[in-house]
């Protein structure tokens, strides 16, 4: 249903230059499936999304690649086609603090109805009593449908913010970091009311998230995104149980399992990669411990392992060695010197 | 939310049905609140609503017509005469009536007080909220088009203006317009250049906003409390300046006001010796003044919270 083509995403800078936010991303979504989006701050998660629905910022663009949706490509639309057909009848978007995502100024009702009756010819009085069911659905007292968004907690507007989204049965639903704001025990309920109602209109949901447990939950496939490319993409099951890519190992071991004791949390040392002037080869190579000269050079291109997993890495075939070495405390604390030679050896 | 959980539902329906009321109430309690403690704030209300009071009813409230010369039992014109119960503030070099003068004057003041000021804050809402929201080369136009608006210098500015078009009320509340707007077009440009970065604005878009619905339906009620309170300045402002403009002889020969009453007095050398033709109209367009200043400066606490204390 959306399958993404070679997307890069670029930031043009004031000197000139430009930030490759997202750098050749192919992915594909299928009907009634939550994808979750997974990576750490300036993994270019949020642009990959942005791009989708055309809320880049100013300097924001897609210089190449395809997002078709349905069969049409994206790219290709005007922006008064793309407002009047795609945004909200299509593919709708939660954002990332639900407080701020209201107008302070009108009722939370309101922005509903005003949602609604932009996009189809309903009267008012139609429009509200959808908003009502709306609220119910998401478990908000209707009662409070003219209440302002201060007026809200933070869960209830973020359960506001959904009823908002799915107002109009897209068949498309971007929730940027939808929990992120909130406490666990909500965080889960609003996770399983959203894909409670995603099974019943039958849409497909993007949960862009940097929480690994909260995807692992409710998604049905995961896609780890590294330094503006889609390193890893497989179902839950594989990459949570045997992912090959050494950064999603690593993520791993920065998340506790519940079932076994005395673990170390062990986290992944260095920083994200210069998106500026990527590098030529992996761009997690400065970070990774299994970096090889090959890994220096030549930029890993996506192959597949087993049903629909794929990774980029050039040692994905080596899972079970790497499986093992990235338990260990050490693979990851030896790191911490290599890097400064490792950047040498890039530049000779 | 907890507690009415446990209120019987007829209460709650109660309740919620209440709550979109409540929240004007809110916003005007804040307000009535402000006011009610803030002593210059109250004696702006009560001395701008005296004087809206004496321009809509002028014509009943004046004792003469403006411009009747009254003569004295003798027969002579009643040339500069000190206060009398006849003429309380007694009259001026043609003898007429200074008191009928300073009540029908008060109808100037305040139309080109609010009026320019309306015409003022409107331009310059506008232009501020374009040049923010669009930005580029529409925002590079728009703000040299305010640097070149405050480089203006006003006097010389209305001289060649009301020479050019003619001085007419009309003519001289359009120039005041014209000086006025920079001042709210620069601050409204800079609240929404935060404006436009909040979520809801993003999220508008997703939903399918328009730029027109966004900017005006969603920005422009979000800079609106700054915009009331650019307008009562602007008010005290135009007030100032049609009196000078007046003062100065450039004024509407054809309507009275408080600055060409002191302009008259000036011009026939009565200005040190006739206190009474020209200390009325001095104190008027002193209070009318400040009592906008004080009411904006209370507005002001409301749009700002910070200055509250």
């Amino acid at each position: 249903m959306l399958e993404l083509t070679d997307v890069h995403v670029e930031y043009e800078m004031e000197d000139g230059g430009a930030v490759h936010a997202v750098n050749g991303v192919s992915i594909s979504l299928e009907k009634n499936k939550i994808l979750g989006l997974i990576g750490e701050s300036g993994s270019g998660k949020s642009t990959l999304a942005k791009a989708v629905i055309r809320l880049l910022a100013k300097n924001g663009d897609v210089p190449e690649g395809s997002i078709e949706y349905k069969g049409t490509d994206l790219t290709e639309l005007s922006d008064r086609e793309f407002r009047t057909e795609i945004r909200w009848d299509e593919i709708s978007m939660v954002p990332q603090n639900a407080m701020n995502g209201f107008d302070p100024v009108y009722t939370v009702g309101n922005q509903i109805v005003q949602a609604i009756r932009t996009h189809e010819d309903v009267s008012k009085g139609e429009a509200r009593e959808r908003a009502r069911e709306l609220f119910e659905q998401l478990g908000i007292d209707p009662g409070r449908i003219d209440d302002y968004p201060h007026q809200f907690s933070g869960g209830m507007a973020q359960r506001a913010m959904i009823a908002l989204a799915l107002a109009l049965d897209p068949s498309l639903i971007i929730a940027d970091e939808p929990t992120t704001a909130l406490d666990v025990v909500i965080q889960d309920r609003i996770l399983q009311t959203l894909r409670d109602l995603q099974q019943e209109i039958e849409s497909s949901v993007v949960l862009i998230t940097h929480d690994i447990s909260v995807v692992s939950d409710i998604c049905d496939e995961i896609a780890v995104m590294y330094g503006g490319r889609v390193v890893e993409h497989a179902d839950v099951e594989t990459i949570i149980k045997e992912p090959r890519h050494p950064y999603t190992l690593g993520l791993r071991n920065a998340f506790p399992d519940i079932e076994e004791d005395d673990q170390d949390l062990i986290s992944i040392p260095g920083t994200p990669p210069d998106l500026v002037e990527p590098p030529e080869g992996c761009g997690f190579a400065p970070r990774c411990p299994f970096a090889t000269d090959e890994c220096w050079d030549v930029t890993p291109e996506p192959e597949e392992y087993g049903d629909g997993h794929i990774v980029e890495c050039h040692r994905a075939d080596e899972q079970e060695l790497l499986t093992e070495e990235a338990k260990r405390k050490e693979t990851w604390m030896d790191l911490e010197t290599e890097p400064q030679q490792g950047v040498e050896e890039a530049d000779d | 939310m907890s507690v009415k959980d446990h209120l019987p539902a007829n209460v709650e329906s109660k309740l919620t049905s209440s709550r979109a009321l409540s929240q004007i109430k809110d916003g005007v309690s804040t307000a009535y609140e402000l006011y009610r403690s803030d002593r210059l704030g109250q004696f702006g209300i009560v001395v701008l609503a005296a004087f809206v009071f004496i321009a809509v009813f002028a014509p009943i409230l004046a004792p003469y017509s403006p411009g009747a010369r009254h003569r004295r039992d003798d027969g002579s014109l009643a040339r500069l005469d000190a206060p009398s119960t006849d003429h309380l503030l007694g009259t001026t070099h043609h003898g007429q009536d200074v008191f009928s003068q300073l009540i029908v004057s008060a109808r100037v003041s305040v139309f080109v007080g609010f009026l320019a000021a309306f015409i003022a804050v409107f331009i310059g809402t506008n232009i501020g909220l374009i040049s923010a929201y669009y930005g580029g080369w529409i925002d590079d136009i728009l703000m040299r088009i305010v640097d070149i608006a405050y480089g203006l210098p006003f006097l010389p500015f209305v001289i060649v203006l009301v020479f050019i078009f003619g001085a007419n009320i009309v003519n001289i509340m359009l120039v005041i317009a014209a000086i006025l707007w920079r001042d709210s077009a620069r601050v409204v440009r800079s609240e929404v250049l935060s404006q436009k970065q909040r979520p809801y604005v993003e999220s508008a878009r997703a939903i399918g906003a328009s730029d027109f619905r966004i900017l005006y339906r969603h920005v422009f009620p979000n800079v609106l409390p700054l915009t009331v309170l650019y307008m009562a300045f602007a008010v005290a402002y135009a007030i100032m300046y049609e009196a000078s403009i007046a003062f100065l002889g450039f004024g509407d020969p054809n309507v009275y006001s408080w600055g060409r009453m002191m302009y008259q007095a000036y011009t026939h050398g009565a200005i040190r010796e006739a206190w009474w033709w020209v200390l009325p109209a001095g104190v008027c367009i002193m209070l009318l003044v400040s009592s906008v200043f004080f009411i904006g400066r209370t507005l002001e606490e409301i749009t700002n919270p910070e200055i509250r204390h």
